[in-house]
């Protein structure tokens, strides 16, 4: 063998800064600390109803523990969407359950699935505090997990066939493809879905930190208990702390974690020229931290270095044998059975379900999913009547848009259940029900995709189509039918279908709420739902929720799919 | 460089890949194929685009299993992709997320080399292909030919016993192409790389005949063996010597006719096609390509040399080929060897003002393209004169592959909407018979 190069990386070394360096070493011993309290009070025994302190000074504590819970049910949702969209995508039996299966789990509003994840991880752990931390950490997930793993199981779909082929026919093994061809091809989406998906972890926090099941009631300290036990207690300024406090995190989480997160992800993006990158000052200081690089160099490269040998493939060694392959057939039948089995005794519990339910109930559900429908589609009305002059407006003029879309992505980011309260105060001072309310609330929390995707469409409009529309002439209206709404379809029919899907979610909080000591409701499926979790009413509960996933997933077949691949087809822009 | 009695690299033995259509039906891709592969050779397999050329490759690298028959590596079954290969992709097929250096590492890291053997392996590739400095880059930061450099040093890297290359060039403007199939040639006959063969996949007849010394030609529907010969010209060879604008022109030749036997250098007979029913396939040229071949041909007197027609309009031979086959179909042009000349209604049709190419367009179309006669015919039948475009998809995937009919489709659909034999509302997906206005004047 020829002497070994010098394994001096050839990147020129960047001035390493010693402030990032302290400063990361600061955030490691905050980290540990805060993990071994943590660990101390989830291991202590229960205490399902602790008293929710409503003073100001309470709330860095509060905000630690939602935000971990957060983070927690997120890595839980990173790992089950990277193994599920695996599976889904490369096992053929699996992908043709697994992937219907996701369409239902992601139309399922996260209360549903509270009373059976709750009495499972109370019953689990039943003498720790860890029990009910955990059920509040899977609802969390309940919410999370399912776009992700859709994300994943996208990407892996959509691997050009050239790159599959590179891998194949250079032998990597199934460690190096995963890291270094399908995790990156993947980064782009699950970045973007994991922006999504932990928003909606923030909006729905009220619902998973304090909620009464049956006869119990349960309390974590936390965020969203801070601001419901505020409410319910008619606490304006604790409200306005609450919600500063969480429109703090929210937006520091912005700052810290996901712009150098998208920057970094900019690496990932499949195209063949460069474009203007992002740039986040974050990352940058990052980059350049010693401690971080040589935990590189010391731990991650080396032990990478020798999985990727121990997996080398050797010449003499033939690369599938036909026993495995045959063994993987079987394995793929006898999941597909299983899960078929898990199917049919689902719609045979459900089926018994329903019997059981008296005529009354049932026209009762049924008339609330009819209300609860309707006010999902006046959102949706009102939302892309007002965001698309105003998202055109904004698309179309650069400097406004330079200026507007920070504002919009933060005021987006606010989850909309925190404002809850504030706007409920208002709306029963000027009168009116929480019937028109909770469209108001709705909107709240749904409007911002929309407005999202119509800036992204106005702004990707050509300059040449604008331009020949100024030299044409064409008046106000025409421009508008011939050039300004084509050009928007396909990201308004994106922001729709996102939207859609968070209205009919939102509905579980918007149309039932425990305020000053009382129960604000409407008739609304949302409203039966979080009753019947509220009752412990489970059959009603089942039934709702079937009701709305037959809704949501009917609707996403027959509309949403059949406008998503007109605007893919008729509508696109790119040749 | 004689055929010495060696054991092949590779050999295939009667190889064939098809698709079972649901009903039973099958759909045959590739007729079953006989091929050696020895050391020493640069093979260059060229055919019409869509003919499963690349499909052929993929099979002889054990990238795709054949539906029957069997690839042998030194004798070996083949199992799964080829222990000791590497293949050069039109699209690159770089990691963008990795840098240059680390792109050409992948490889080597599967091979299980240590840091320091693959860095040492990687820095001389990259010196070789004349990337030198460039090692930190990333992909997107680079031009399309330097690109493509990387991946040859990516596919050297590993020292293939055979390099597979599929249409390298083709994504690479004509001078950068130039450069680097010199490099290339440089490479393998000052035996630099240890590869042992080179299997270039390739559209472009004079790159085959510049640098392959076996040509192996395809015809389609499905892909079966035209031509298989040897090119015993010395390196460097000259695009003007007389040797290699015959050859060039005996490959036109053969491509152009797919139904005749042509003898000429070691000429294979072909096998016998298998009847593909009643329906043709149809080059997918646009009609605006045809009109406009035809009216060029007008001008040049109506005779030309396709070579220098190909050269003189600065194309691809292989797009020019495209629109020739279609110009013939509709019986405008007539070919003999390397040759076209304007049929009497291809004389008709160039004169004509625009209107009477449509309606001239239209009787050639309904007199010979299959498809279009029975798409007309069925529309006729129905009360409305309308049909979805799925059913035309349904007839067209018994004879086709899934992604082949949906592009016959496409292409018989422009034809009809041109000719004014139907419209097409997309939005709907359905066809609806044009009445002619006028009779159609004979």
């Amino acid at each position: 063998m020829t002497k070994p190069a010098p394994l001096t990386p050839i990147v020129p070394e960047r001035a390493r800064s010693f402030a990032i360096d302290v400063f990361i070493f600061i955030t490691g011993l905050a980290l540990f600390a805060a993990i071994l309290s943590v660990a101390h009070h989830w291991l202590g025994p229960p205490n399902p109803s602790p008293p929710i302190d409503r003073s100001p000074l309470a709330l860095p504590k509060y905000a630690g523990y939602s935000f971990l819970r957060i983070a927690t049910a997120y890595l839980l949702s990173l790992v089950f969407a990277l193994l599920y969209g695996y599976v889904a995508a490369y096992s053929r039996p699996a992908e043709r359950f697994m992937i219907p299966l996701l369409d239902v789990l992601q139309s399922i509003p996260v209360l549903s699935f509270l009373p059976g994840v709750m009495l499972v991880m109370v019953g689990i752990a039943p003498h720790r505090q860890l029990g009910v931390e955990l059920g509040a950490i899977l609802l969390i997930f309940t919410g999370q997990a399912w776009n992700m793993a859709f994300s994943v199981y996208a990407s892996l779909k959509s691997l050009p066939s050239d790159l599959r082929n590179v891998a194949r026919i250079y032998h990597l093994n199934p460690w190096q493809r995963f890291t270094q061809l399908e995790l990156p091809y993947a980064t782009i989406g699950l970045v973007w879905n994991s922006m999504m998906s932990v928003a909606g972890g923030w909006f729905f926090l009220m619902a998973c930190e304090m909620f009464v099941l049956g006869n119990r009631d349960f309390r974590l300290p936390g965020l969203g208990s801070y601001l419901q036990t505020a409410a319910s207690a008619g606490d304006t300024p604790a409200i306005l702390w609450g919600l500063g406090a969480m429109i703090g995190v929210v937006v520091a989480l912005d700052q810290l974690v996901w712009r150098p997160v998208i920057c970094w992800a900019n690496k990932f993006k499949f195209e063949e020229t460069e474009t203007e990158a992002p740039h986040s000052p974050i990352l940058d200081a990052l980059r350049r931290s010693r401690v971080l690089g040589s935990l590189r160099r010391v731990a991650i490269e080396p032990l990478n270095e020798r999985l990727v040998r121990r997996l080398a493939f050797r010449s003499g060694r033939s690369s599938a044998t036909g026993g495995s392959s045959k063994r993987w057939h079987w394995l793929e039948r006898s999941v597909e059975v299983i899960g078929i089995c898990v199917i049919i005794y689902g719609v045979a519990m459900a089926v018994l379900m329903i019997n059981k339910m008296s005529p009354t109930e049932l026209h009762e559900v049924l008339r609330s999913a009819a209300a609860t429908f309707a006010r999902v589609m006046v959102a949706l009305g009102i939302g892309t009547l007002w965001t698309i002059p105003v998202g055109v407006a904004i698309g179309f003029n650069t400097r406004v848009a330079r200026v507007a879309q920070p504002v919009v992505q933060i005021a987006a980011s606010v989850p909309a259940t925190a404002l809850f309260p504030v706007v409920l105060l208002l709306l029963i001072q000027v009168g009116g029900g929480l019937g028109v309310a909770s469209v108001l609330l709705m909107l709240l929390g749904t409007q911002w995709y929309i407005l999202f995707n119509v800036i992204a469409g106005a702004i990707a409009i050509p300059t040449d189509l604008k331009e020949a529309s100024r030299v044409f002439r064409l008046g106000l209206l025409d421009r508008w039918r011939v050039l300004i709404l084509p050009g928007i379809f396909p990201s308004l029919v994106t922001g729709l279908i996102t939207a859609a899907g968070g209205a009919w979610n939102a509905s579980i909080v918007a149309e039932y709420f425990h305020f000053k000591g009382q129960i604000i409701s409407t008739t609304g499926l949302g409203a039966t739902i979080s009753r019947a979790t509220d009752s412990g009413n489970f059959h009603q509960l089942l039934v709702a929720t079937s009701v709305m996933v037959a809704i949501v997933v009917t609707t996403n077949r027959l509309v949403w799919r059949r406008l998503y691949r007109l605007a893919h087809t008729r509508f696109r822009l790119d040749t | 460089m004689t055929e010495v009695s060696m054991i092949p690299l590779i050999e295939a033995r009667a190889v064939e890949k098809f698709y079972l259509q649901p009903d039973g039906n099958r759909i045959e891709v590739i007729a079953p194929t006989n091929l050696e592969i020895v050391p020493g050779r640069f093979i260059a397999l060229l055919g019409p685009s869509g003919s499963g050329k690349s499909t052929l490759l993929r099979v002889l690298a054990g990238l795709e299993q054949p539906s029957a028959g069997q690839v042998l590596w030194h004798g070996q079954p083949l199992n799964g992709a080829a222990p000791n290969a590497a293949i050069v992709f039109q699209s690159f097929a770089l990691f963008p997320w990795l840098t240059v250096l680390e792109n050409v590492e992948t490889p080597l890291k599967a091979r299980g080399l240590s840091a320091a053997e693959r860095r040492t392996r990687a820095l001389k590739i990259l010196d070789t292909v004349g990337l030198d400095g460039f090692e930190s880059a990333y992909p997107k930061e680079l031009s399309g030919g330097m690109k493509q450099r990387v991946g040859f040093a990516r596919a050297l890297s590993v020292e293939p016993e055979v390099l597979f290359m599929d249409e390298p060039f083709s994504a690479l403007d004509v001078l950068t192409a130039e450069n680097l199939r010199g490099e290339l040639l440089e490479l393998w006959l000052s035996k630099k790389m240890p590869t042992q063969a080179i299997f270039l996949v390739t559209h472009h007849i004079e790159e085959a005949v510049l640098l392959a010394d076996r040509i192996i030609v395809l015809g389609r529907n499905p892909a079966h063996i035209r031509a298989d010969f040897s090119v015993d010209l010395p390196q460097p060879r000259e695009r003007k010597a007389r040797r290699c604008i015959e050859l060039v022109e005996y490959i036109y030749t053969v491509l152009t006719q797919p139904t005749v036997d042509h003898p000429f250098p070691a000429a294979q007979t072909p096998t016998t096609r298998p009847g593909m029913g009643s329906l043709q396939s149809l080059p997918h040229a646009r009609p605006g390509g045809i009109a406009g071949l035809l009216e060029i041909l007008l001008d040049l007197g109506g005779r030309a040399e396709l070579y220098r027609l190909a050269e003189q309009l600065g194309m691809e031979t292989g797009d020019l080929l495209i629109i020739v086959e279609a110009a013939a179909l509709l019986g405008f042009i007539q070919v003999y060897e390397g040759e076209i000349e304007l049929t009497p209604e291809g004389r008709a049709f160039s004169n004509a003002d625009i209107t009477t190419q449509k309606v001239r367009f239209r009787e050639a179309a309904l007199k010979h393209v299959t498809v279009l006669q029975r798409i007309e015919q069925a529309l006729r039948l129905k009360a409305d004169r309308a049909l979805p475009d799925e059913f035309f998809y349904d007839i067209l995937d018994e004879h086709f592959s899934a992604e082949e009919a949906r592009r016959q489709l496409d292409t018989a659909i422009h034809w009809g909407r041109y000719a004014e034999i139907f419209d097409y509302d997309a939005a709907r997906g359905r066809l609806v018979l044009t009445e002619p206005n006028e009779p159609s004047t004979a």
